[in-house]
């Protein structure tokens, strides 16, 4: 199993996805049975892969790339078709490939207007090769194009598939479908970032030596990072290289204030668009601080590390309270990605290994429980066709099971002791009171109170739309209707997820026996720092 | 002086001579219903002049004819590809075009590949008289053939912008030629660029090359529609047959920015420090301008109009920050420029392709007509989609090398000029996909027309054949990114002289 081990593994998991769905291109529209079966099977076959991937993995030496291919692709300008994970994005990887087998279960008999599973299935199988692709490249051209090959699947799903009410947007005269305005955005919002990301990347390539010694390779330029190649004192634009990067990555989680798409877009998703864009596609975003942004400009790290950590704060609480003002059960959960993914950031910010540990989970849960939520949402507005809380009260009454499964999920959302979601913020927050040396501590410690008074609003706006929409009577306007409770493909899609979510919560290890060595490598050799103490409490 | 001729090394040109003249003999004797086999003769001599262009490609390079007047290097002949197959898609796309309507055909392929050859000289002329001859070869036809829908009033004003303008554009042209010569004494670029190099700073001759560089720079910024000398570029784009509008978009505009090159690097390489700013804000402004312009167009001709004046900004970009960081940039400018050209003939090409079925299919070019098309024929619709997006740099589709390639010259270059506008190229990067999206929202968010029912049937061979060459070659090109840098590296030679 020599091909296997030497990036085989790993470009069939990328590339799978794609080739099926070219095949799935030439399957006439009517044999929707087959191109669902496809579909299911290769989600499945990537899955198994990326398992198989997993249990060879070695963790004793988690830190170093595995699974690893390097092979000329552009010559003129040295960038390698390298691929390869380590215990930093294996999990995020395992993750990608777990929720597309999910999503396309929930599919089977969840379709939107204008239906088309052909074309749906096959845009959610060209989106999985732009997210697991994003995860293995070592290869910073690599990495664009699969960062970027996401859009426009994402961007066909929202535009087509999309919310179909009409809305006001300020500044246009007319009345515009949500849809439209929430896929462009989203696209532009995006390709701003990134196109400024590209940019960072060309001027470290130019930065890192003579013609020959020019390179797009991450660990290679990670090692150059780590020696000082682009710190600030001897490159001037270093600061502003990191800004690019930043802006492209930032955008993406989304962090405060670049995060006015993520509203839009996963309100306006079909089902299983906001599953896919809550649960990986952010993800692009913080990994690509993890992988790119940090190792390769630490200097610049430091610099900019107090501002991530305010944005992220800000955008903890920010997002708190615009979950607080909602009415929409499905915009109240897509707000709650902008916290959730301030406490990854916050953790990020801290640039120690607990804080970039507690992001990684911080990450897993949050692709776990938000894609839950997400699905949850879906399907309640495809039984009650609304998504209003005030009128959804006494969903518990209604469909017990749907209703205690939004508990469960809430709860976990929350960041419950036991659960998922608990180690994620609670880490970050360990790790704000204790940031990389040199760090403000003031200023950290200061963020970390903020974040736990936003971990109390949290639970706040959670338990207020649990109260909202589960318990109480159910309105008059639904006596005697009947309403349909969880069917077996939505149990079959959220099970896997539950249990995930509990067997994290209790043992932790699981995503942290492969992220710890990773990590704690990676800050050591960034920023010249040995192990953190209190690691070893999570099992590192 | 050396007048020995290398035939083989003109047998592109020739060939397409011969063709010309033939076709425009076979029209007077062919009786009307069989006027269409001019069509098939002028596809059949420009893919003949291909062979001896890959015959020269293996063979020993460069020739040098006339003195050095007259030159084929590996530049010159990537150049003459690209307008051979940039012609020849463009005549295979007029052929079902030219014979829907009640259009002359003989005299048609008779200006196109007259057009053609004057892009083939352009790429060889080493010399000011050459280069006005090639240019002028190209443009010339080009006014007769804007306005070759008769009884469209629309085709009446673009021929008679693109004459006027176009006529304007050449006068200043060859007043700077004409001071550059009065200045210098010679017409042969080698030797133009000894004279002004010697010039020192205070020389009473410098003013008057500066003002002759600035000339022939406006000259040339008219033919390749930059802004702030595009304005007949819109209307004469919607006003001309579709299938001319693509070559003015394509083969004219690249024969133009053919003559900037060849001008500003053999010639007067030393002034960079007057054409290089000149540059720099002609990217600039076509770039933001044009793209702002295109956000507001309804008409989907007019919107590919002003998106060519914004790709025209995009590939002066690199060679704007190449001329500003010195002449040891030149080439990494030059090649990002050419390989960008080579995409986006393809891809815009291609894009054409598709107005032209769609407009047959609705009568309309307004992008509202387009609403639905990707339920009432998915194929097209999916190849439309394939050619916007890769205008707008989408991975993996081939535009997002030519984008890659041109941010890798300018941060090459660097410099804090060159950071300025690689950081104004990411923002108009991100204003023309909005358009770019424009299109596939109509086609695939927007509900059809009532009543509008799906269309099966195919359109004509030759589109089909134009359309699956262009896609397929849009998305290996993406993927694969080292064909169009094979090209592009091939032209450097062209600097070979100035040492870049």
């Amino acid at each position: 199993m020599n091909w296997f081990e030497n990036g085989g593994a790993l470009s069939l998991i990328v590339f799978l996805p794609l080739a099926a769905a070219l095949v799935m291109l030439v399957i006439p529209k009517a044999r929707e049975e087959a191109i669902k079966q496809l579909a299911l099977l290769v989600s499945v076959v990537t899955f198994a892969l990326s398992l198989v991937v997993a249990f060879a993995f070695e963790l004793g030496s988690s830190a170093s790339y595995q699974f690893e291919i390097s092979a000329p692709w552009i010559s003129a300008i040295g960038s390698n078709y390298h691929i390869g994970v380590d215990g930093i994005s294996l999990p995020l990887l395992v993750l990608s490939t777990f929720v597309l087998v999910l999503s396309i279960i929930y599919s089977w008999n969840h379709w939107e207007e204008p239906r088309n599973p052909k074309a749906f299935l096959a845009l959610m199988l060209i989106l999985a090769t732009g997210m697991n692709g994003t995860f293995v490249a070592l290869d910073l051209v690599l990495f664009f194009i699969f960062f970027e090959v996401v859009l426009l699947p994402m961007y066909f799903m929202i535009g087509i598939w999309g919310d179909k009410s009409m809305r006001k947007i300020p500044g246009f005269a007319r009345e515009i479908p949500t849809r439209l305005y929430a896929s462009l955005k989203f696209f532009l919002f995006t390709l701003f970032g990134s196109a400024f990301m590209l940019l960072g990347f060309l001027a470290i390539y130019f930065r890192a030596g003579d013609v020959a010694q020019r390179t797009f390779d991450i660990p290679e330029l990670a090692t150059l990072g780590a020696a000082g190649a682009f710190s600030p004192a001897a490159w001037s634009i270093g600061g502003l290289v990191f800004g690019a990067l930043f802006l492209g990555f930032a955008v993406k989680v989304p962090m405060w204030p670049f995060h006015t798409w993520l509203p839009d877009a996963h309100t306006a998703a079909p089902t299983v668009g906001s599953v896919l864009l809550a649960a990986i596609l952010l993800k692009l975003g913080s990994y690509g601080f993890v992988r790119i942004a940090l190792p390769i400009l630490p200097e610049s790290a430091r610099d900019w590390a107090p501002a991530i950590a305010i944005l992220s704060v800000i955008g903890i609480i920010y997002g708190s309270l615009a979950c607080l003002a909602q009415t929409d059960m499905k915009r109240l959960i897509a707000f709650s990605s902008v916290g959730h993914m301030g406490f990854v950031m916050l953790g990020i910010s801290t640039l120690t290994d607990v804080g970039i540990n507690a992001a990684i989970i911080g990450m897993v849960a949050h692709g776990l429980i938000t894609g839950l939520l997400f699905f949850l949402a879906g399907s309640m507005h495809h039984r009650y066709h609304t998504r209003e809380m005030s009128r959804l009260g006494g969903n518990q009454t209604l469909m017990p099971k749907m209703g205690g499964i939004l508990g469960f999920t809430a709860m976990a959302s929350l960041g419950l002791p036991g659960l998922a979601g608990f180690w994620g913020e609670f880490m970050a927050l360990l790790g704000a009171f204790n940031p990389l040396e040199g760090l403000n501590v003031s200023l950290f410690r200061t963020a970390m109170v903020i974040g736990a008074i936003g971990t109390v609003l949290t639970a706040g706006y959670l338990l207020w739309m649990l109260q909202k929409v589960n318990f109480g009577e159910p309105s008059e306007e639904w006596v005697g209707h009947e309403f349909h409770d969880v069917d077996r493909f939505e149990m079959a899609a959220w099970v896997p997820l539950m249990i995930l979510i509990v067997i994290i919560g209790v043992y932790p290890k699981l995503v942290l026996g492969s992220t710890t060595d990773a990590v704690v490598a990676m800050v050591d050799t960034a920023f010249n720092s040995g192990p953190t103490a209190a690691l070893t409490v999570f099992g590192g | 002086m050396n007048y020995d001729i290398d035939y083989l090394a003109l047998a592109p040109e020739i060939v397409v001579i011969i063709t010309l003249l033939g076709v425009l003999a076979l029209d007077l004797v062919l009786p009307r219903r069989l006027k269409y086999f001019t069509g098939a003769i002028a596809v059949v001599g420009l893919t003949l002049s291909a062979i001896p262009l890959i015959l020269l490609a293996v063979g020993d390079l460069p020739v040098s004819m006339f003195d050095g007047s007259y030159v084929v290097d590996q530049f010159a002949l990537v150049l003459k590809g690209l307008f051979l197959v940039s012609g020849y898609v463009v005549l295979v796309m007029s052929v079902s075009y030219i014979e829907s309507d009640r259009y002359y055909q003989g005299e048609y392929y008779f200006l196109i590949l007259s057009s053609i050859l004057g892009s083939l000289v352009m790429a060889s002329a080493r010399d000011l008289i050459a280069i006005f001859i090639g240019l002028e070869l190209t443009t010339a036809p080009l006014f007769l053939l804007a306005g070759w829908k008769k009884g469209d009033l629309k085709s009446n004003e673009a021929a008679l912008k693109y004459f006027v303008l176009g006529v304007l554009s050449t006068a200043i042209l060859l007043w700077g030629m004409s001071m550059l010569y009065g200045a210098t004494g010679s017409i042969q670029f080698a030797e133009i660029s000894a004279a002004v190099s010697s010039l020192r700073s205070g020389d009473p001759m410098m003013p008057l090359v500066v003002l002759a560089v600035v000339f022939v720079m406006v000259g040339f910024g008219f033919k390749v529609a930059a802004v702030p000398f595009h304005f007949w570029a819109p209307d004469t784009y919607e006003g001309s047959p579709i299938p001319v509008t693509a070559y003015l978009s394509v083969g004219s505009k690249a024969a133009g920015f053919v003559g900037m090159f060849v001008f500003v690097y053999l010639a007067v390489p030393s002034l960079s420090s007057v054409w290089g700013p000149l540059i720099w804000v002609m990217a600039a402004l076509s770039m933001t301008v044009a793209n702002l312009a295109a956000l507001r167009q309804t008409n989907i001709v007019r919107l590919l109009a002003y998106s060519s004046i914004a790709q025209a900004g995009f590939m002066l970009v690199p060679f704007a920050a190449a001329s500003l960081a010195g002449e040891g940039a030149l080439a990494a400018g030059l090649e990002a420029t050419v390989v960008y050209l080579v995409i986006y003939a393809l891809m815009n090409l291609g894009a054409f392709a598709v107005v032209i079925v769609a407009v047959q299919r609705t009568g309309s070019a307004e992008i509202d007509s387009w609403a639905g098309l990707g339920r009432l024929d998915g194929r097209l619709a999916v190849l439309a989609s394939v050619f916007f997006f890769s205008l707008a740099g989408i991975p993996p589709l081939a535009g997002w090398y030519a984008k890659f390639k041109m941010f890798t010259a300018t941060i090459a270059a660097g410099g804090t000029w060159a950071y300025v506008l690689a950081a104004v190229a990411a923002v108009n990067a991100v204003i023309a996909l909005a358009y770019y999206a424009k299109v596939a929202k109509a086609m695939w968010f927007d509900d059809p027309p009532e009543g509008a029912e799906e269309i099966t049937e195919a359109p004509s061979g030759s589109l089909v054949l134009v359309l699956t060459i262009a896609a397929v070659v849009t998305v290996v090109v993406g993927v694969l990114p080292n064909i169009p840098d094979f090209f592009g590296e091939a032209t450097r030679t062209l600097l070979a002289t100035v040492g870049g």
